[in-house]
């Protein structure tokens, strides 16, 4: 059972019509808003848990439950905030894009609905700096709104004053993690924090805040209207919904395509990228979710369920669902190794685990890409990839480790094949070299 | 660093653009700026205002602009902090440049997802037209350099030119766009292929109502 063109949330997510708010109006964005305000607060927080939406930022913390961390009475001088996580920024990972620049209303909706579900004052839209084109529709979509009466004093009718600002950023991974991307929204350099306390706690200037991702609350005014069964109809137990996957690499067509969570992966493939590119056989292994999740070899992937629990089941995650297919063709070793390089590129040097191993790791994998190394620095390279996991603040660290564990697990043989063939007479690098 | 741009000379930077100001255009956009924050936390606005103030050296240099020391000091008196606090954030942010940039930035793509498409022979092509890694031709016209993940995977291999994407390459197609610049024109962003955004080439496999007309498909809720 695959999902029809009317259990499609995105219905403009190739940007085929306008996304000015009249054509988003006809495709039923904006329908009476107020309506669904009027609902309450805690009908609206119950109907996000019932519908079992997952986060769509990586990490698939339930969305309703989240938000239930909100204070519920906030003083006038602390006031909540919500932050939408728009700094698209994990290799593969192109959904976010088309929801903002053909679908913005569905998310300036979603932020009004979310944010007065947890008692906001105001939403900022942190979207990255280089999707330039997308966020000048960003803002553009947002006057619109404004001008319609539909956020700000009195939004939509509501009786409630909610405000949509956009932020951009400049061109920083890590601000996608949600104390970096805080404290980037203040105005300093993006550097996680350390939890606690938690956004929910002490936030944005201090304040209560919740961070979704842009998916997440896009979603959100269309579940309401259809109904929390609707949604939960679609995908496995604990993995509800539908889902934007983004394909790229060998397939014959590479794309961005909604579909049911739980889709196994050769039905995804087959039908929205006409399959792999020189057929099933040619198939290597896929990063399933971002780079930052560790790569599944074919036999694995093949007939398994995209979803959070079916990938972990085969070692990995979905993340963002974002698909990255390698064929046969592909030189393993520097995949995975220009992966280490972005890490090192990424790292926002305050950790020493993560600023000083990130390019360490890196620089092994370039030797293992040549083979110009020894048999005994893989496990060597596995053993610094267990000191950086675990060993910093956010999770770059491990996002850094876990592709290259990946890939000693199911690659060691063409691992160790580049050494032979070279000659394994190098002697070992010594383990405090830089 | 090794690779560290250059930061050209205090005194001549200082003599150019020590009496640095926003022009009336920009100063109406620095006013909006401001009025998305609470008071009292004009920080917030030292991203927004370090773009605004690169855009605007940009215009006047007919460049994709720079951040001069004194540009940066410009910007930390105008929100109120030191300047250690904006340099610090001028420094982490890859989309600010230290250093002059040429006419076109030319930000190629190189991660995993691009490298997997092919973004090889887009960096041949640059190559092969003279551009290097780091540096700026000597015409003055391109700067390259070669960027992390875009989000534009599933039209990889990608490049982005100042404030356009040109998706889809290969390597005669980023001649063409490399060629079309350097001509004074402006080839169309987007896909270089005709290719409807992140659609399947050849045509959608879903939602084929919206390519017609603007379909409400609320009709057929159950």
């Amino acid at each position: 059972m695959s999902l029809s063109d009317k259990d499609r949330i995105f219905t403009n997510l190739y940007g085929f019509q306008s996304w000015h708010l009249d054509a988003a109006r006809v495709r039923g964005d904006w329908d009476d808003t107020a309506g669904l305000m009027a609902r309450g607060q805690d009908a609206l927080i119950d109907t996000v848990k019932a519908s079992g939406l997952r986060g769509r930022g990586g990490a698939g913390f339930p969305t309703g439950t989240k938000w239930s961390f909100m204070p519920k009475e906030p003083k006038p001088d602390r006031p909540n905030f919500l932050v939408i996580n728009a700094d698209e920024s994990e290799p593969g990972s192109c959904k976010d894009r088309e929801i903002i620049r053909h679908d913005p209303h569905k998310l300036i909706e979603g932020a009004l609905i979310a944010g007065f579900a947890m008692r906001a004052r105001a939403a900022y839209i942190y979207i990255r700096g280089e999707y330039i084109r997308e966020a000048e529709v960003l803002f553009a979509a947002i006057a619109e709104a404004y001008d319609a009466g539909l956020i700000g004093k009195n939004a939509c009718g509501s009786g409630y004053d909610f405000d949509v600002f956009c932020h951009r950023g400049a061109g920083a991974y890590i601000c996608g993690e949600e104390t970096a991307m805080l404290e980037s929204l203040e105005g300093k350099k993006g550097q996680p924090r350390l939890k606690p306390p938690f956004p929910a706690g002490a936030g944005l200037y201090g304040c209560p805040t919740t961070v979704n991702n842009v998916e997440s609350i896009a979603v959100v005014p269309t579940i309401l209207r259809r109904g929390a069964d609707w949604f939960s109809s679609f995908g496995a137990e604990g993995n509800r919904g539908t889902k934007l996957f983004q394909i790229s690499g060998h397939v014959d067509k590479p794309c961005v395509v909604e579909e049911a969570m739980s889709i196994p992966f050769r039905e995804l493939i087959e039908k929205h990228c006409g399959g792999i590119r020189g057929g099933w056989d040619n198939l290597l292994a896929v990063i399933p979710g971002g780079s930052s999740v560790p790569l599944v070899p074919a036999k694995d992937i093949i007939d398994a369920p995209m979803d959070f629990d079916g990938l972990k089941a085969v070692g990995s995650g979905l993340g963002t669902a974002a698909i990255i297919v390698m064929d046969k063709s592909t030189d393993i070793v520097r995949a995975i190794s220009r992966l280490s390089y972005f890490y090192k590129h990424e790292s926002c040097g305050q950790c020493t685990p993560c600023r000083e191993g990130t390019g360490w790791m890196w620089r092994v994998m370039e030797r293992m890409r040549t083979g110009d190394a020894d048999i005994s620095e893989i496990d060597t390279l596995h053993q610094v990839t267990k000191q950086v996991e675990g060993h910093s603040i956010c999770a770059l660290g491990d996002a850094a480790a876990w592709p290259i564990q990946g890939l000693i697990k199911h690659f060691r043989p063409e691992m160790e094949r580049r050494i032979n063939e070279r000659g394994a007479n190098t002697a070992p690098m010594m383990e405090a070299a830089e | 660093m090794a690779d560290a741009p250059t930061i050209p000379d205090e005194a001549e930077t200082r003599a150019r653009w020590g009496s640095f100001a926003w022009n009336d255009d920009n100063q109406k956009k620095a006013n909006e700026i401001l009025s998305r924050y609470p008071a009292g936390r004009e920080q917030s606005a030292s991203i927004p205002f370090l773009d605004l103030a690169q855009r605007q050296v940009g215009a006047e240099t007919q460049t994709q602009g720079w951040l001069p020391v004194p540009v940066i000091e410009f910007v930390a008196r105008q929100i109120g902090v030191p300047y250690m606090r904006v340099y610090e954030v001028a420094t982490f942010y890859t989309m600010f440049n230290l250093a002059p940039v040429g006419r076109y930035h030319v930000q190629v793509c190189g991660t995993t997802p691009c490298m997997l498409a092919g973004s090889d022979d887009v960096f041949a092509a640059c190559k092969n037209r003279g551009l290097v890694k780091g540096a700026t031709t000597p015409d003055g016209l391109f700067t390259l350099t070669e960027v992390e993940c875009l989000g534009t995977c599933a039209n990889a291999p990608m490049v982005q030119i100042n404030d356009d994407n040109y998706e889809d390459l290969d390597y005669d197609r980023t001649a063409a766009v490399l060629d079309a610049l350097a001509k004074g024109e402006h080839p169309a962003p987007g896909s270089t292929i005709g290719r409807q955004t992140s659609c399947p080439e050849g045509g959608p496999t879903t939602l084929t109502a919206m390519v017609g007309e603007n379909h409400d498909y609320r009709g057929e809720w159950a």
